[in-house]
């Protein structure tokens, strides 16, 4: 048994510790956004978010997040209505295509952009590079994050101006 | 084993295709009985078995092909609702379940004996001779870049233009005016002079009584408000907020795990198995003995996984554990060398007499290429969940055929097709690996002898392992100039051909060519891989040509200009590609341009890649890519197919490659068979030309060509000629610093 905070709530799971939080995460806890990839941390598609920073959930055991606050794609964007910018912005780019690596993408995608509101093609490159795409989407997700980046902003400063 | 081949049914697609423009016969007897159970809810009106209309006047386009990123459902809805005249804003898709009615296989009928009434007593060994002969070419799938030129074109197409007939008919009826004084619009039918108007929706009933027109008058291209749009693909918000479900994805309840280990060798089988070794572990089921592979079940699939790793377990060889990969290089030149030498090389392509040609030449220009196997890598590993209960086997997976798929884990277990039910869910990636049942076969058999649903996923180890690979090829060149460089002869001798026929064929005008070939068969299975055979030899036609014109001192570009002369359509395309590239402006002195271009499956791609060389490592940093399908049916898609195909192949110019060792694959996951990543992927310009004709395909097309304009670039920058794929094995050097010193 172990309990993990997974987007806002707290779940009590019978799972070996040391089962990897991905498995965790879809088989035990139901949220299957999260992808199965490669399993040593080479492509990504397992990314989640560990206290605000992605991680490649196949190879952090469910032991290692216990008492941190775990984001998965469902819950991206932070409880709130609606879609995230970055899931706004993919959607208006037409960035997937067979979609399976998406959910890693973006957030792997949504991690940068809150640590770098405006990232560089040098930043998004650092960012980004950890997660594959076999389709090839890679110029749309670039497109997709400098318009996200554009739309928060921009939320901000109505926020701002309302405020 | 035999070979499989799609190419007597890519070929019957264009032969018959040129009736498609005029209007192709809607297959004779209603067979919207069949299937209304399956996919029409109470009063809904079926219309063939392909569109359906709610009372609510939703119009629901049903589609027989697996979506897996190349957004066919969107296309052909379009095609569908474009004649129809719908409101595209009221029109959704579902896609068809894997029921007969619904199979490419009527469509081979209909290309190969269009209108045929056959006597009834015949109809069923007919059917089931096309079905046979769709399972022996692999066509039951969704593949060969196919969907919107057969289905859309036939099917869909034909159906809402058809529909849309019997609509206007049971309103001409209702309200007793000619059917020439009605018009349809955004799924309403009005007649002007009485100002009358009412929903396709109200008519629909009446209408799906009256029988279709056989051959109902299509749009001409002017007249398409759909086709030719880009409105958002059906399947991308499902994709962004994790809610699509992939195969990897089912839940059932009660459902167990299991994790699976094929022999490393191909052609091994399980010599034995300790199951003791794992009894202990917790979550363990059971160990299921397939033959050739062990399965282990478990409650959750990590205690599957880990069980499996502990597993002692011994496999035998198949006598191939001698297989190595030079090796199979050797084997392949030593065939080229002696069926050369003996005069029995396979005829592919004969014209003029190029051997003479050679002889009488001024120059004479030699290569040998060679490709690796590669690996399809979809990021979704192989899986499948079967559950098999009350005389029925149900499965979750992704597949490319499902028909083909159903028939197959039939057999295996030993049931009826007609108990075999498929869910097929959205495929994370497929490029040709999901048209290969082995993942679902496996799943049938470990759930057949199980009381519970059993979700199978392979490790990527096993999808890196055991997969259906790419063929590795030798090709080897001869080609002839006259004194003015002008190319005269062309000789090509190449290793095993699969299909598209046509992929090795040139569309350049050398008056003498003899392209043959030998056959040298290996332990490795082969699969269709996006594009097929045209993956290997638009890389070997496409550098060789290029090889010529630097014999000959001239431009690369310029040089396939006057060889093109006579083929204006790859001219355009040609052209286009070298003028929104700046093909003749000077680059930066670590850079270079190359340029390739090559028809598959109907659609002329031209490439102009300009590479950076940064210590020694190749970056493609701006790929301009050109095309001309015909007509582009959704144009923002077809754009994102350039760029997909386009990564998929520069993936592989740059790292695929699968080597045998021991007679196993000696890859094992991304970090030994590398994928582009972002760092490295290249900007992709697309620019489209609607050229007319045939429709031409999307999803394969852009690959071919990314290959050889890559190395071609290579060359530019540093004049070393990569002959051997994958980029990667070279060492490169800036010929500027070659030059210098």
């Amino acid at each position: 048994m172990i309990t993990l905070s997974i987007n806002g709530e707290s779940r009590a799971l019978d799972v070996e510790p040391s089962t990897p939080l991905l498995w965790v995460i879809r088989d035990y806890a139901g949220l299957t956004g999260t992808k199965f990839g490669c399993g040593i941390a080479q492509c990504g598609a397992c990314t989640v978010l560990v206290d605000g920073k992605p991680v490649r959930s196949c190879v952090v055991p469910a032991s290692a997040a216990v008492d941190r606050q775990i984001t998965t794609i469902e819950g991206v964007n932070g409880g709130k209505a609606g879609l995230h910018p970055v899931q706004q912005a993919w959607i208006d780019e037409q960035v997937p295509q067979c979609g399976y690596c998406q959910s890693g993408q973006i957030m792997a995608a949504a991690a940068l952009l809150d640590r770098v509101p405006s990232p560089t093609d040098a930043d998004i490159d650092a960012a980004m590079s950890g997660v594959i795409c076999r389709c090839g989407t890679y110029p749309r997700i670039r497109k997709g994050i400098k318009r996200a980046a554009v739309a928060i902003a921009q939320d901000e400063a109505t926020e701002t101006d309302n405020g | 084993m035999g070979k499989w081949t799609r190419r007597a049914f890519i070929t019957a697609g264009v032969a018959a295709g040129g009736v498609v423009v005029f209007g192709v016969a809607i297959r004779r007897g209603d067979r919207s009985d069949k299937v209304r159970g399956l996919v029409a809810a109470d009063g809904e009106s079926l219309f063939d078995v392909w569109l359906k209309i709610a009372p609510d006047n939703t119009i629901t386009a049903i589609i027989p092909h697996a979506d897996m990123g190349q957004g066919v459902h969107t296309a052909l809805a379009m095609m569908l609702a474009d004649e129809l005249d719908a409101d595209w804003s009221n029109v959704r898709f579902e896609e068809a379940p894997a029921h007969k009615e619904f199979a490419n296989y009527s469509l081979a009928r209909e290309f190969s004996a269009p209108g045929t009434d056959f006597p009834a007593w015949l109809v069923d060994s007919v059917d089931g001779l096309f079905f046979r002969a769709t399972q022996m070419m692999g066509l039951q799938i969704t593949g060969g870049s196919l969907s919107v030129r057969t289905t859309g074109q036939v099917a869909m197409r034909v159906t809402g233009a058809a529909t849309r007939a019997v609509l206007l008919e049971a309103a001409a009826n209702e309200w007793q005016v000619p059917v020439a004084e009605l018009s349809t619009g955004e799924s309403m039918i009005r007649h002007a002079t009485s100002g009358r108007e009412a929903t396709f929706a109200h008519f629909a009933p009446a209408a799906a009584d009256l029988p279709l027109p056989d051959k109902p008058s299509l749009k001409s291209t002017d007249e398409f408000r759909i086709m030719g749009t880009s409105p958002p693909r059906f399947d991308v918000p499902a994709k962004v907020d994790g809610s699509a479900d992939f195969g990897i994805d089912a839940s059932l309840p009660g459902m167990k795990y299991a994790a699976v280990k094929a022999a490393p060798v191909f052609g091994g089988n399980v010599v034995s198995v300790d199951e003791a070794s794992i009894q202990e572990l917790p979550g363990v089921r059971k160990v299921v003995n397939l033959g050739d592979a062990v399965a282990v079940v478990a409650d959750g699939y990590w205690q599957a996984k880990k069980a499996l790793d502990n597993l002692s377990v011994e496999f035998s060889d198949g006598g191939n554990s001698a297989a190595e990969q030079g090796g199979i290089f050797s084997q392949f030149a030593d065939e080229l060398d002696s069926a050369a030498a003996e005069g029995r090389e396979e005829s592919d392509f004969i014209a003029g007499d190029a051997a003479a040609a050679l002889d009488s030449a001024a120059q004479v220009i030699e290569a040998e290429y060679r490709v690796p196997f590669l690996a399809h890598a979809a990021m979704e590993p192989m899986n499948c969940t079967a559950w098999v209960h009350d005389e029925r086997c149900e499965l979750w997976l992704g597949t490319q055929n499902p028909l083909g798929f159903a028939q197959q884990v039939a057999k295996a277990i030993d049931m009826d097709q007609s108990q075999v039910i498929l869910h097929n869910q959205y495929l994370g990636g497929g490029f040709g690996r999901r048209a290969f049942d082995d993942f679902a076969i496996q799943a049938a058999r470990i759930a057949a002898e199980s009381p519970y649903p059993v979700k199978l996923i392979w490790s990527r180890e096993e999808d890196m392992r055991h997969d259906h690979y790419r063929q590795a090829s030798i090709s080897r060149f001869r080609g002839g100039l006259d004194s003015a460089g002008r190319a005269l002869a062309w000789h090509n001798h190449y290793v095993n051909k699969h299909d598209p026929e046509e992929a090795p064929h040139i569309p350049y005008a050398i008056a003498d060519q003899a392209i043959v070939y030998s056959e040298s068969e290996t332990h490795v299975p082969w699969g269709f891989w996006r594009s097929v055979d045209h993956s290997l030899h638009a890389f070997f036609t496409e550098s060789f040509i290029d090889e010529l014109a630097v014999a000959a001192g001239r431009d690369t570009y310029e040089y396939r200009r006057e060889l093109l002369a006579g083929e204006p359509r790859f001219l355009a395309v040609l052209d286009l590609a070298a003028q929104k590239a700046g093909w003749g402006e000077s680059l930066a002195g670590n850079m270079g341009r190359g340029i390739a271009i090559h028809r598959s499956f109907g659609t002329i791609v031209a490439q102009v890649v300009d590479v950076e060389i940064v210590a020694g490592k190749p970056r493609a940093r701006r790929v301009v890519c050109a095309v001309d399908p015909g007509f582009a049916v959704h144009p923002d898609n077809l754009a994102a197919q350039m760029e997909s195909g386009i990564a998929y192949g520069l993936t592989a110019a740059l790292y695929g490659e699968i080597s045998i060792k021991g007679g196993a694959v000696a890859q094992s996951n991304f970090n030994d068979y590398r994928m582009l990543r972002m760092d490295e992927a290249p900007d992709v310009e697309t620019y489209i030309i609607d050229g007319g004709g045939l429709l031409g395909g999307a999803g394969e097309p852009g690959t071919p060509p990314i290959a050889p304009a890559f190395t071609n670039a290579i060359f530019d920058a540093t004049g070393i000629r990569i002959r051997e794929l994958p980029v990667s094995k070279h060492e490169l050097r800036l010929k500027d610093v070659e030059d210098v010193a």
